[in-house]
């Protein structure tokens, strides 16, 4: 049964709260009363998409309000979702104004336009299976990003939202799909080799010639994907008899040229003259448009670089192969003569190197620079083809280079070279995209007595660790009276020959196997390295980890060691105390040592990386245990309070999904309230007193991981 | 129809296996094999690697023994063991024993997989010794000069886990196998299911596009083997794109959104 809808008076007294009217003056009684007549559930959905949108920006949210009860018969309720997350995700980006202007153009929002909008094509729902499909196909690898229109600058694809042209979704899916393949083909089939403003420019009307041109080279690239993917054209060309008008008599003749097996862009150029004189100009509903300054950009961005790297990687493939001959060779006189063949056909581009007329097998990489070369000329041109000489060029301005975590911070803020985190928003009910800002930073080594100490400290508990560990270790034992194996149990055989003899029917458990059950686990430690630790929790934390690492020496599990900390969501610092590939030795020892508390508690993003680091490992039990003195906490920011508390519990219900097992040890005696909300996911112990630290940690592994 | 069992040791491969070389495999191969030395084939999965060693045995005209390794093979699986019959204990030869008394030629299949204890039994074999001991007969048996050795591996795995060693590597000739080049691998298609060259051309071509997504969502792309299976359903009467959805997509990912490109990536081709 429906509930009845709620009064005008039910709802102000909400709105109140959650706009907080007594700051903002906001007038939520005219809000009630519009909301008033709506059945309850359109109620209840616009209400909490109030109450969600106001714990980002209040204002936000009241502009939603304001308009979400007209929008509400003619948008179907999908739509008004995702604007309402893309105003807030504007919000997160580019701040009030922007997002604003997002809640605004709802209102120029013609239905007319816009019937088709409930089976639209969103962005977020076609990115992920558009980009693994023109991953497949071949070129250079193109990235799909959301903008305003489509377009390409022949390094990424960009999309619009929504492409809702048609009534049907699938139709729609398959428009997006046609626009990508089009967009696709002006990077693969020379398009962008054109320098189309310096042909524009040859005429009167310069935007008259841009239009022109791009219609002759989707007629042409039409024809290829006719040859290329005819499956897919056969698609283009039922949604095109759907939407677009025919083709003019006029370019007919233009048609039938630019579909010859051989035609390139320099016969669409050709027949620019002509198709400039006529009065009609065709458009396809899935050309998408031509960005002559963003191609051009990308472009001249492009080539130095990638002659660089190219001329670099060849010069390292020659030394390489130069030292894999056997005997001294003397240099030659003459510099080598490499030489690349590109072979284009059947679709696929491929490459064969010779060096001095013998074949040299191109790695991946080297093969993705030839490509790109190859598309943007046409050809690899000579000098690309003469490897670097020593210091020709500064490696590091040509490669991508990790930025130093540190000098980020000397200039204005920025996120180069970062690792980007979600973060859940729980009054949002929704991830913040791109929120946290994550660096990785090694901790300062301290090369003191500090490893030494701890031992001595506890030579006992350390003794008694290792025999409990060693315990473990050995876990290869001997199964009896197996159906299988690989020998026969003498005891089982002569008891089973008794029963025979007996008349009683024979076991056929007669063999001996070996059960050797191999540790294969995968552990990450997450140590928490806020201020609030200073002084005995540190202490404590340092001497558990010493205490953690003997015991693990033993077992033969691989293990890594994070620290984390952060102040602000800019600035979210992980640090690397030993990682799965590195040895427990007297640097990791000296790190261990080092680890100093740092500023806050932000726990998210910490947890998503290292989930990530983990999931990456190749084990069969993925075990991943934090250590924290308490409740999440940050900077003059909301993660402080139930914020940070949802957040934590989501990214560990996140690694939880990934198949990982989180295991939480906290410090935290005065908060037992929050505790199993919080780690929901995950297991938990909590430690009364810090002193016990060192001991129990190591105890609370063993049984975790048996 | 009832099916047949056959010994292995005494099965000799009568009609020819079809394979068509890629290089000059078969000359290696056989070369290795006149100098009684072992080979490792290193490759993808399905690209053929069995195929040869079937097509070698047949052109040899020895027997051929296959033992797929998994986690739990020992060395005993491969050697022997006894077992109990009628009160008394007596001594089973294991597939590779079998092999080298038989002087046929044994393979084993992604040796990687196997416990790292039935390495070591094969080392001796491996080398210029050719001897299989049997510790728990107290005998060593020598192979005859008709014995071959053949292991595969798919370097292709990534694991730290899974790698060969080298002192089991270096034991033996490398041939390398990848897939064939596109017209090869068209007339491979298209002889083995029956399909025309056509849809054998469409159908390497969108493996060529899987095989492009490798590393960026994929483990591996589309194989031979899997080209073959849907061309065969092609034959049959099933349409492309179903044919494809079947055999390839669902067999190379279990990732929705994959799933969803690579249907879109056939049914652009078909």
């Amino acid at each position: 049964m429906a509930q009845p809808p709620l009064s005008a008076a039910d709802m102000e007294s909400s709105l109140h709260i959650w706009l907080e009217t007594e700051f903002t003056y906001f007038k939520v009684e005219q809000l009630a009363a519009e909301l008033e007549p709506l059945a309850r559930d359109e109620q209840d959905f616009i209400l909490g998409w109030i109450r969600r949108i106001a714990s980002t920006h209040i204002t936000l949210a009241w502009q939603f309000g304001r308009r979400a009860p007209a929008l509400l018969p003619r948008l179907e309720r999908r739509l008004l979702e995702a604007w309402a997350v893309h105003a807030c995700d504007v919000y997160d980006r580019t701040g009030l104004q922007t997002a604003l202007r997002v809640m605004e153009q709802v209102d120029s929002f013609d239905v007319a336009q816009h019937r088709n909008d409930a089976a639209g094509a969103l962005f977020d729902e076609i990115a992920p299976v558009l980009g693994n499909f023109v991953c497949g196909l071949s070129g250079r690898r193109l990235r799909i990003e959301e903008g305003d229109a489509a377009w390409t600058d022949g390094e990424r694809i960009v999309l619009p939202p929504l492409i809702a042209a048609l009534p049907d979704r699938d139709d729609n899916f398959q428009l997006a799909k046609a626009t990508v393949a089009l967009l696709w083909a002006q990077t693969r089939f020379g398009t962008l080799r054109i320098d189309h403003e310096g042909v524009a420019a040859h005429y009167a009307d310069p935007e008259r010639a841009l239009a022109r041109l791009y219609a002759l080279e989707t007629l042409r690239l039409t024809a290829r994907i006719a040859r290329e993917l005819p499956g897919l054209h056969r698609q283009m060309q039922r949604l095109r008899a759907q939407l677009d008008p025919e083709l003019p008599p006029g370019w007919r003749r233009f048609e039938t040229a630019l579909a010859a097996d051989h035609a390139t862009q320099d016969d669409s150029l050709a027949l620019l003259g002509a198709a400039y004189a006529e009065a009609e100009c065709p458009q396809w509903s899935d050309q998408g448009s031509l960005r002559p300054e963003a191609i051009a950009a990308a472009r001249a961005a492009r080539l130095d670089k990638e002659k660089a790297r190219l001329r670099i990687r060849l010069a390292e493939l020659l030394e390489e192969h130069q030292a894999a001959q056997t005997g001294p060779h003397p240099a030659p006189a003459t510099p080598p003569a490499l030489d690349a063949e590109p072979r284009d056909e059947n679709g696929r581009l491929d490459f064969e190197i010779t060096l001095d007329g013998a074949p040299l097998a191109p790695p991946d990489d080297v093969k993705q620079l030839l490509t790109s070369v190859y598309l943007d000329f046409g050809g690899i041109p000579p000098e690309y083809l003469i490897p670097a000489g020593d210091g020709e060029y500064d490696p590091k301005r040509v490669f991508d280079q990790p930025e130093d975590p540190d000098a980020v911070w000397h200039g204005t803020y920025h996120e180069k070279g970062a690792e980007l985190y979600p973060e859940w928003d729980h009054g949002r009910q929704h991830y913040r995209k791109n929120w946290c800002v994550m660096r990785e930073k090694t901790v300062t080594p301290a090369h003191d007595s500090f490893h030494r100490d701890t031992l001595a400290k506890y030579a006992g508990v350390v003794k008694h660790l290792r025999r409990k560990f060693e315990a473990l270790r050995d876990e290869n034992r001997i199964e009896k009276r197996q159906i299988q194996g690989d020998e026969i149990d003498l005891d089982a055989l002569i008891e089973a020959l008794a029963d025979a003899k007996d008349g009683r029917e024979m076991s056929d458990r007669l063999f001996v196997r070996l059960h050797r059950a191999e540790r294969n686990i995968a552990v990450a430690f997450l140590v928490d390295m806020s201020g609030s630790t200073k002084g005995w929790i540190n202490e404590a934390e340092r001497e558990a980890l010493i205490l953690l690492c003997e015991a693990l020496e033993l077992l033969g599990d691989r293990y890594a060691i994070y620290g984390f900390s952060g102040t602000t969501r800019k600035r979210c610092e992980l640090f690397r105390i030993k990682t799965f590939d590195e040895a427990y030795g007297d640097e990791v020892k000296a790190r261990i040592s080092g680890i100093r508390p740092q500023e806050y508690t932000r726990m998210g993003f910490a947890l998503r990386h290292m989930s990530k680091l983990l999931n990456r490992v190749e084990a069969r039990t993925r075990v991943l245990v934090t250590l924290s003195d308490g409740r999440p906490d940050d900077y003059f920011d909301v993660y402080r309070g139930q914020y940070g508390i949802e957040d934590t519990r989501m990214a560990l219900l996140e690694a939880t999904r990934t198949g990982i097992h989180p295991f939480c040890i906290t410090l935290d005696r005065d908060a037992r309230d929050y505790l199993p909300h919080m780690y929901g996911a995950a297991r938990y112990i909590i430690l009364d007193d810090v002193r016990q630290l060192p001991v129990k940690v190591t105890d609370i592994y063993r049984r975790i991981t048996t | 129809m009832a099916a047949r069992t056959l010994d292995p040791t005494h099965r000799l491969i009568e009609k020819e296996p079809y394979y068509e070389a890629v290089g000059d495999e078969i000359r290696l191969f056989e070369a290795a094999y006149r100098q009684q030395i072992p080979v490792l084939l290193k490759g993808p999965t399905g690209c053929g690697k069995t195929r040869f060693m079937e097509h070698m045995a047949w052109r040899l005209r020895r027997p051929l023994i296959t033992v797929s390794c998994h986690d739990d093979l020992t060395a005993s699986d491969l050697v022997g063991r006894y077992l109990v019959k009628g009160g008394e204990t007596v001594w089973v030869d294991g597939p590779l024993t079998r092999a080298v008394r038989a002087g046929g030629i044994c393979y084993l299949d992604e040796i990687v997989e196997a416990r790292k204890d039935t390495m070591v039994v094969i080392h001796p074999l491996a080398d210029d010794r050719r001897t299989l001991p049997m510790e728990k007969l107290g005998q060593i048996v020598e192979a005859p000069a008709e014995f071959c050795l053949a292991i595969s591996y798919n370097p292709g795995y990534q694991s730290v886990l899974k790698d060969l060693k080298q002192s089991t590597r270096q034991r033996f000739v490398a041939l390398e196998f990848d897939y064939p080049s596109a017209a090869l691998e068209r007339r491979i298609v298209a002889a083995e299911s029956g399909v025309a060259e056509a849809v054998a051309d469409n159908l390497v071509r969108f493996a060529q596009m899987t095989r492009n997504l490798k590393g960026s969502g994929l483990e591996e792309g589309a194989s031979t083997r899997l080209l073959v299976h849907a061309g065969k359903l092609i034959a049959d009467g099933i349409s492309p794109v179903t044919a494809c959805k079947s055999a390839v997509a669902q067999a190379v990912t279990d990732d929705a959104d994959m799933l969803k490109a690579i249907q879109e990536l056939s049914s652009s081709i078909f």
